[in-house]
């Protein structure tokens, strides 16, 4: 009698606490805005800024002026121009490394849930050992061995970062694995391939995908960070890390190194408010992993 | 065990799949074109030999001790380890211990004040902090607290022209406060607090994180309510019931934050010119040093896997149920 | 002689998405010195809403309403330290699930010493010679050595008699029990009504006790005060109560339970549920499910009148005078 009744509201509950409340959090508005903003002034870059972020046309170390709202470097370069195109290098960099991570942890991870046994337990060795590393070290380290530059930074933060996905990803492969609907799909007949991607797949698909743009701040900050050590962008390019590493040799000249940092520092937090509304907002079904992960 | 192995074999082969030559990277312009030197190079560093034979000679040296022969600075990378070691450790441990001291205390603070002003505030502030490219802080501070107000010295570990106090433990703080010295201790202490702050903030904002989540799960608890119920001041309540419970998952974070306190010291022992592992990683990074790389990897990943260890000890001193299984 | 709990108009309000709700509805109760009050009713219908808000553990944006006069001090109106200092001395409460009530990482010795500790302000050495008595008063078997045991060596039924002992501890005036018999097994739980009934003999001590089991409330309580949807729709002498119901939904109940030494008879449940506190309709708030609803019922909210014997009772149909 009371069910009719008692069902709806439940669902509307959920539904609440769900995305859609997600959205009209003040964090999340923030996170999207900061995030929107960047991105389109990575596209957009040659229309908002004159000029080229290489090009030599000005007097050095001009101090932030109507003219030059960040100032100039040290051989004449505007310092906005340059900040705004060093979006065009992060952040797509970060997206594709982050889709290869995620691609290469989400693979092995499904097949070490899914397969269990040797594969399991290989998969699970190899993501220990990376782990036991430090990131930035591990990092510097595969970059010593392919040598410095911007292709060899984000294959060594893809070998540092790939476990995190298959933990996670194995995880709830297993805790899926046993479930009955998903055996229920093998008794009608699916192939087990069938049954990770029609099953399995939507349960995972959430958590990831908090555990990606997570990442993705992750991923600007550690690429910035090899190349400030100039094992990343090699100058002159416009690399936010890269100008930093200039800018703490002219102390006096603080801007020069200040506005790219505070482009690195909006950029994550878009992306880290983003993953922190979304996994609030994901938690019944966020796996543990994720909910330890405090970045 | 099985880890150490992994570890071992991992550094190995990473280091020795570079392309550059260590040779060329090492030797001087005309050494490169006389093949003699070259030669005796290769010889004297054991790379003649086939990479599964040096691997094994790494393994048995490092049986004994023995990480190899730094190609920087020739000298056994025990001894550059030796001599850098204590530096990071006391950089990191002051900065963990900061983290701990503020990250349990203000995420105790959030999560009392669940969805109040001082809540929202401190979870901004620590999004902020995790968002941090720390190097670029660490130049900002240095900017703005030895630049612009020089109110502390701009790097290194004491004031030039002074001495550490004998090496007890290698940490210059405590050298000095053993020896009584306190004009080296509050220099050491002077220089100690920036970079150790710097490094702090993104494992404070961590754990402030993580402990606002972990208290919070624990005030659910009918055993919470049980002690209110007891009449017990808030203060006790909070320290001994609702803290005793919640510090569990907030040590397993931190010995995981231990691990990317160990990343920040490259960055931070870089700006801040401090003479650590940090500066010596990324030195011998930047000249393909494939010993010193080695012994620098290993010596954090048995760092971190010490870290771990100790942290589940500690899990069986702080729960019992731990402790009987 | 005065009573010891008197609680007159109580109300509750608790903020849900429907707004501010009401828990528990002007509830009339009194507790006398010595006494065993029993607290019937369905789970939501405010029973252990209105014992935290007797202690002040109600969640933060609780709002109340009423007096709970205890001694000469009224609980709701007293500072937070007042009243906290009346928790644990002179309220004690055992919690339901004694698996979860006690803190797994602190030892049995540090749980039960340390309100008495904090109150009277006894040596360590004298606290825990009390503690060692009251172990044995609630037939813990080696007092001293569960004093340096933690809670997880214990079972069900020996957490239950140590959270008994913890809130027992500083000898309070009155003991607030929800539903200590509700989480362990029949047959410990015999036991733990035993330990009750000996507890209340040996000293003046009155219980409160919060139970849905009607059963368990003819072994233990004097009184009976029966809720329905956070109001009080029937109370008096336990006895009498039990076999001579006077409100439909406490006929429903007892209809709902099995008599094993009586004649075989069907059970009937109660149609239908009870109502979520935001969607109690106006009225009688059983009307909908009560099969002698009259048309005023859905209207006129029932008092509780005094019938004579003790009772009372807030029905205007009498089951009893409409079944002769």
């Amino acid at each position: 009698m009371s069910l009719p009744l008692a069902l709806p509201r439940q669902l509307s509950r959920q539904q609440r606490s769900g995305l859609s409340s997600a959205w009209r959090q003040p964090l999340a508005l923030a996170g999207i805005a900061i995030v929107v903003s960047w991105i389109l002034l990575a596209i957009l870059a040659p229309l908002i800024v004159r000029g080229d972020p290489l090009a030599q046309d000005f007097p050095r170390f001009l101090p932030p002026s109507p003219q030059h709202w960040f100032g100039t470097d040290g051989v004449g370069r505007d310092v906005l121009t340059r900040t705004i195109y060093g979006a065009r290098i992060s952040i797509p960099l970060a997206l594709l490394l982050v889709s290869l991570s995620l691609l290469t942890g989400s693979l092995l991870g499904a097949l070490a849930g899914y397969f269990g046994g040797l594969v399991d337990e290989l998969v699970m060795r190899a993501a220990d050992l990376v782990f036991a590393f430090p990131t930035l070290i591990l990092a510097m380290a595969v970059l010593a061995a392919l040598g410095p530059g911007l292709q060899n930074a984000v294959l060594a933060i893809v070998v540092v970062a790939w476990p995190a996905y298959a933990r996670v990803v194995r995880g709830l492969v297993m805790s899926t694995r046993g479930a009955d609907y998903v055996n229920a799909t093998r008794l009608l007949g699916a192939s087990a391939r069938r049954a990770l991607v029609i099953d399995v797949l939507p349960n995972v698909a959430g958590p990831v995908l908090v555990l990606a743009t997570l990442d993705l701040g992750a991923a600007i900050l550690l690429l910035s960070g090899l190349s400030f050590l100039g094992l990343g962008a090699r100058p002159p390019a416009p690399e936010w890390g890269s100008m930093i590493a200039t800018g703490a040799q002219t102390f006096n000249f603080w801007w020069v190194g200040t506005f790219p940092g505070l482009a690195i520092l909006t950029v994550v937090l878009g992306f880290n408010f983003l993953g922190d509304t979304l996994r609030d907002a994901l938690d019944p079904r966020t796996s543990r992993d994720i909910r330890q992960r405090v970045l | 065990m099985l880890l150490g192995v992994g570890i071992t074999f991992v550094a190995f082969v990473l280091t020795h799949l570079v392309p550059g030559d260590p040779a060329a990277a090492n030797l001087g312009q005309r050494a490169i074109a006389d093949p003699a030197a070259v030669a005796a190079f290769r010889a004297h560093y054991g790379l003649d030999k086939p990479l599964p034979q040096q691997y094994l000679i790494y393994v048995a040296n490092l049986a004994h001790g023995d990480f190899g022969e730094s190609q920087q600075s020739h000298r056994p990378v025990r001894d550059d380890l030796a001599e850098y070691v204590p530096a990071t450790l006391e950089l990191s441990s002051t900065a963990i211990a900061i983290s701990l001291v503020f990250g349990i205390g203000l995420g105790v603070t959030a999560a009392m004040n669940r969805d109040r002003v001082v809540d929202q505030v401190l979870r901004v502030i620590t999004l902020a902090g995790v968002s941090m490219p720390t190097f670029w802080l660490a130049l900002v501070a240095l900017y703005i607290v030895f630049f612009k107000l020089g109110w502390a010295p701009s790097g290194g570990r004491l004031d030039p022209g002074q001495l550490p106090d004998g090496h007890v433990t290698g940490f210059y703080t405590i050298d000095a406060l053993l020896a009584g010295d306190w004009p080296t201790f509050t220099s050491a202490v002077a220089h100690i607090l920036l970079p150790a702050s710097v490094l702090a903030l993104y494992t404070v904002s961590l754990l402030t994180r993580f402990t606002r989540a972990s208290v919070l799960e624990v005030l659910g608890n009918d055993y919470i309510r049980a002690a209110r119920a007891k009449g017990l001041p808030e203060r006790i309540v909070i320290v001994r019931h609702i803290l005793r419970a919640a510090l569990v998952p907030v040590i397993t974070v931190a010995g995981v934050a231990f691990g990317s306190l160990l990343t920040g010291t490259v960055l931070v022992e870089t700006i801040f010119a401090w003479p650590g592992i940090g500066q010596y990683a990324y030195r011998s990074a930047t000249n393909l040093d494939l010993p010193a790389i080695m012994g620098v990897s290993l010596f954090v990943a048995v760092v971190y896997i010490t870290v771990n260890f100790a942290v589940d000890l500690l899990y069986g001193i702080i729960d019992p149920r731990i402790r009987v299984g | 002689m005065s009573a010891l709990l008197v609680l007159d108009g109580l109300s509750v309000w608790l903020p849900s998405r429907e707004g501010q709700v009401a828990v528990v509805d002007h509830i009339d109760l009194e507790v006398q010195p010595g006494e065993v009050v029993g607290v019937a009713g369905e789970s939501g219908s405010g029973k252990t809403m209105t014992a935290l808000a007797l202690l002040g553990l109600l969640p933060p944006h609780a709002v109340t309403e009423g007096r709970a006069v205890f001694g000469d001090r009224d609980l709701l109106k007293i500072n937070r330290r007042e009243l906290r200092h009346l928790r644990g001395r002179d309220i004690g409460m055992v919690f339901q699930d004694p698996m979860t009530s006690l803190h797994p990482m602190l030892t049995i010795e540090r749980q039960l010493t340390e309100h008495v500790r904090y109150h009277r302000g006894v040596s360590r050495a004298e606290a825990r010679r009390d503690a060692i008595t009251m172990l044995e008063e609630v037939r813990i078997p080696d007092p001293a050595g569960a004093l340096n045991a933690y809670p997880h060596q214990f079972s069900g039924g020996m957490r239950q008699r140590i959270a008994i002992a913890i809130a027992l501890a500083c000898s309070p005036q009155l003991l607030i029990a929800d539903e200590p018999t509700t989480a362990v097994d029949v047959t410990v739980q015999a036991g733990i009504l035993r330990l009750f009934n000996r507890l209340r003999e040996r000293s003046s001590l009155s219980i409160m006790f919060i139970t849905h089991d009607l059963g368990v409330m003819a072994s233990i309580a004097d009184r009976l005060y029966i809720f329905y949807a956070g109001r009080v729709v029937e109370s008096g002498p336990t006895g009498d109560l039990l076999t001579r119901p006077r409100h439909p939904y406490t006929r429903g109940l007892l209809d709902a339970l099995p008599h094993p030494e009586g004649e075989p008879m069907p059970l009937r449940p109660i149609a239908g549920a009870p109502p979520a506190p935001a969607a109690r309709p106006p009225g009688c708030p059983f009307h909908p499910r009560c099969p002698y609803m009259l048309a005023s019922c859905a209207v006129d909210v029932p008092t509780l009148e005094p019938i004579g014997g003790g009772r009372r009772l807030a029905c205007p149909v009498d089951p009893l005078r409409e079944a002769s």
